[in-house]
């Protein structure tokens, strides 16, 4: 009977405990770590859940110093400027020359310094609607699980209904309707958003308010909103925190093509989206600066998040399959191997989105 | 089954009208007199007045409203307001621009994804599997219009520039009956583009699924009987796994032909995404009213053809 990767990826950790750990177990006496810990524990011995907090954290960063760098480099990334930033025949400058480090667009600004700005967008609407969606998903989820009935009929139709409507479209006829702006575009996210979590919420509610502590909790009086939210919820918490990871880079995404599209934020606030689409009409593929740069920047972060998104799934439900494995840093002999059996072990359904 | 398809039609259809009813809505909401702005800054009073006269938009809004049903019940979707034609015509000239893209671009992923799922399942945490998550993560990661812009900057601006233009640029169309090799050549980019991104779906979802089905006991008991690996694959596991990759397949395609907004405005292409969004741009209700209409529809109608598909490639399904 082989390990389960569960066992094999805790075995790993006690050898890279602390010591006191280690004089503990030598003297006979088990360290009681909680699930999180474990969790953890299990996420700092993962190397690519390092790598991907790397790309993140580089984009936050970048988005906390823009300011900075505006002041520094002197180049607002709102107001054109054809004298400084562009040559004397106007045309704007390539990467590194006349001290633009990413070069300048058709009107002179600085690249750097709009994708700095960009990133504050970025980060601010993909985190915002995710939390957005993930809070209002879970509750949603919960309500709709646990009473069941009609009020479990209208959501979990209104959620397929949300589910299988072009979003796109959708999207662009509200801001379209509303006019663009910061708020519309993190609501109409968020609203196109919550309905994945609240499937997965609604459907793990449905299995755990048939177990014993749910009946525990009613026989000594505990009222319905303290069992969905004290008893059940801690329970679901894992793969809500997974797909709300996995939500970041598609709500980053998203608001990258609607702002493309001219339906987001818009301008003159510089949005890695509204980049792409200014670049591509203006000057053609001559300057190839003015779109690979903003590119590059979307790439690391929603790249960023989907491997942080993985190791964090790995790191909560170590049976689910991962979609990139990196060697552990200390795997105790055989390590990780022990469980190559497990490669055809279904995906665990809670948490694919 | 013609019980399961009647109610499927009539939920489909209660569907669109609640669709059509909320963008009605909203539109008067943003703009509760289109009149003046059709009629352009110097009209006159009266000028606005007979425009609004000549659109029915004199009437109370709930007149409007089932005036606007009664028409659409005898498939009358109205005029364009700026492109005076007919939205039918113009929505059937539209969408022969959304089939070409996802028929070409289907086959496209559909293959793509298959084979990288397949191959990543048959051999797990191989270097193929390591390879094919790459892909997937990419996939999942890039959002299309950087896909297209890269494909356009090398396919069509670096080749060109180089003096071999084998791909057009943005903004060329042609009729697949006009010229079938230049109707393929146009659209070659845009269907890597779309095709690419959804393989990346593919090819999890197979990957997973086959994985799964891998793992049953049927599937043990044709390797105990001495079946090859290749037949037990391709015969007894993917029949079962391919259901899930099916109803995806029917929601994605009907998508496309909805209106692949992005990719028809990063290539320039007159399908219904593209002119979904210009006429966005100018406020023509009745355009973006039947675009809507059609791309809600595909869907409706995809839902209904998928779930009957669905038990028939597994007869454990029963329809109800």
């Amino acid at each position: 009977m082989s390990l389960s990767p569960f066992e094999v990826s805790s075995a790993a950790l006690v050898a890279e405990e602390d010591q006191s750990a280690e004089a503990l177990d030598a003297a006979g006496g088990i360290l009681g770590r909680s699930p999180l810990r474990l969790a953890l524990a299990r996420l700092r011995s993962d190397r690519m859940a390092w790598v991907s907090a790397g790309m993140i954290l580089l984009m936050v960063v970048l988005a906390l110093i823009a300011p900075v760098l505006s002041s520094i480099t002197g180049h607002s990334p709102y107001n054109p400027d054809l004298v400084n930033g562009t040559d004397t025949f106007g045309q704007p400058y390539g990467p590194g020359q006349a001290g633009f480090l990413l070069g300048t667009d058709n009107v002179g600004r600085d690249i750097l310094v709009r994708i700095a700005y960009g990133a504050r967008i970025s980060l601010l609407v993909g985190m915002l609607a995710t939390l957005l969606a993930t809070v209002g998903g879970t509750a949603l989820g919960l309500v709709s699980g646990y009473y069941g009935g009609w009020i479990d009929a209208l959501l979990a139709r209104l959620m397929d209904a949300v589910l299988s409507f072009p979003y796109v479209l959708a999207a662009i006829v509200l801001a379209a309707v509303f006019g663009g702006s910061l708020p519309l575009t993190i609501g109409v996210i968020a609203f196109f958003s919550w309905a994945a979590i609240g499937r997965i919420v609604r459907g793990q509610t449905l299995s755990q308010k048939e177990k014993e502590y749910v009946e525990a909790a009613r026989s000594i009086g505990a009222g319905s909103f303290r069992i969905m939210f004290v008893d059940i919820l801690p329970n679901l918490i894992a793969p809500v925190i997974v797909l709300g990871t996995l939500l970041v880079p598609v709500a980053i995404v998203f608001e990258a093509t609607l702002d493309y599209l001219g339906v987001g934020v818009g301008p003159p606030t510089p949005t890695w989206g509204n980049m792409l689409a200014d670049d591509q009409g203006s000057a053609g593929f001559g300057a190839w600066w003015f779109w690979v740069f903003p590119s590059i920047a979307l790439l690391i972060t929603t790249l960023g998040f989907n491997l942080l998104g993985d190791s964090v799934r790995d790191a909560l439900d170590p049976r689910t399959e991962r979609l990139f494995a990196m060697r552990r840093k200390k795997v105790a002999g055989g390590g990780l191997d022990a469980s190559a059996g497990a490669g055809t072990e279904p995906l665990s359904g809670g948490t694919e989105a | 089954m013609t019980r399961f398809v009647i109610r499927r039609v009539v939920q489909g259809i209660v569907t669109l009208w609640v669709i059509v009813s909320l963008v009605f809505i909203l539109f008067f909401m943003a703009n509760p007199d289109p009149a003046r702005l059709l009629a352009g800054k110097s009209a006159t009073l009266t000028e606005v007045a007979s425009i609004r006269a000549s659109l029915g938009l004199n009437h109370p809004i709930w007149q409007q409203y089932l005036s606007y049903l009664g028409r659409l019940v005898t498939g009358n979707l109205g005029e364009s307001y700026k492109l005076h034609e007919p939205v039918t015509t113009l929505l059937g000239r539209w969408v022969q621009v959304d089939i070409s893209l996802a028929v070409g671009a289907g086959i496209i992923w559909l293959i793509l994804g298959l084979s990288v799922g397949i191959l990543a399942a048959r051999r797990p945490r191989s270097v193929w599997d390591r390879s094919a998550t790459v892909f997937v993560l990419t996939g999942l990661s890039t959002p299309t219009f950087i896909l297209g812009l890269l494909l356009l900057y090398v396919f069509f601006y670096v080749l060109t520039t180089h003096g071999v233009s084998i791909f057009p640029g943005a903004g060329n169309y042609t009729p697949l009956l006009t010229d079938p090799a230049q109707w393929a050549r146009d659209l070659i980019l845009p269907w890597l583009t779309l095709a690419l991104i959804t393989a990346a779906t593919y090819a999890r979802l197979s990957r997973s699924s086959l994985l799964e089905v891998l793992g049953e006991d049927y599937i043990r008991t044709a390797r105990a009987k001495g079946l090859s690996e290749r037949r037990i694959v391709y015969r007894h596991a993917l029949r079962a796994a391919i259901t899930p990759i099916v109803t995806q397949f029917g929601i994605d395609l009907a998508t496309v032909l909805g209106g692949a907004i992005i990719t028809e405005t990063v290539f320039g292409l007159p399908g219904l995404g593209e002119n979904v969004v210009s006429a966005i741009g100018r406020e023509d209700l009745p355009v973006i009213q039947g675009i809507v209409l059609v791309a809600a529809a595909f869907i409706v109608v995809a839902n209904i053809v998928v779930d009957a598909i669905y038990a028939v490639l597994d007869p454990r399904v029963r329809l109800s």
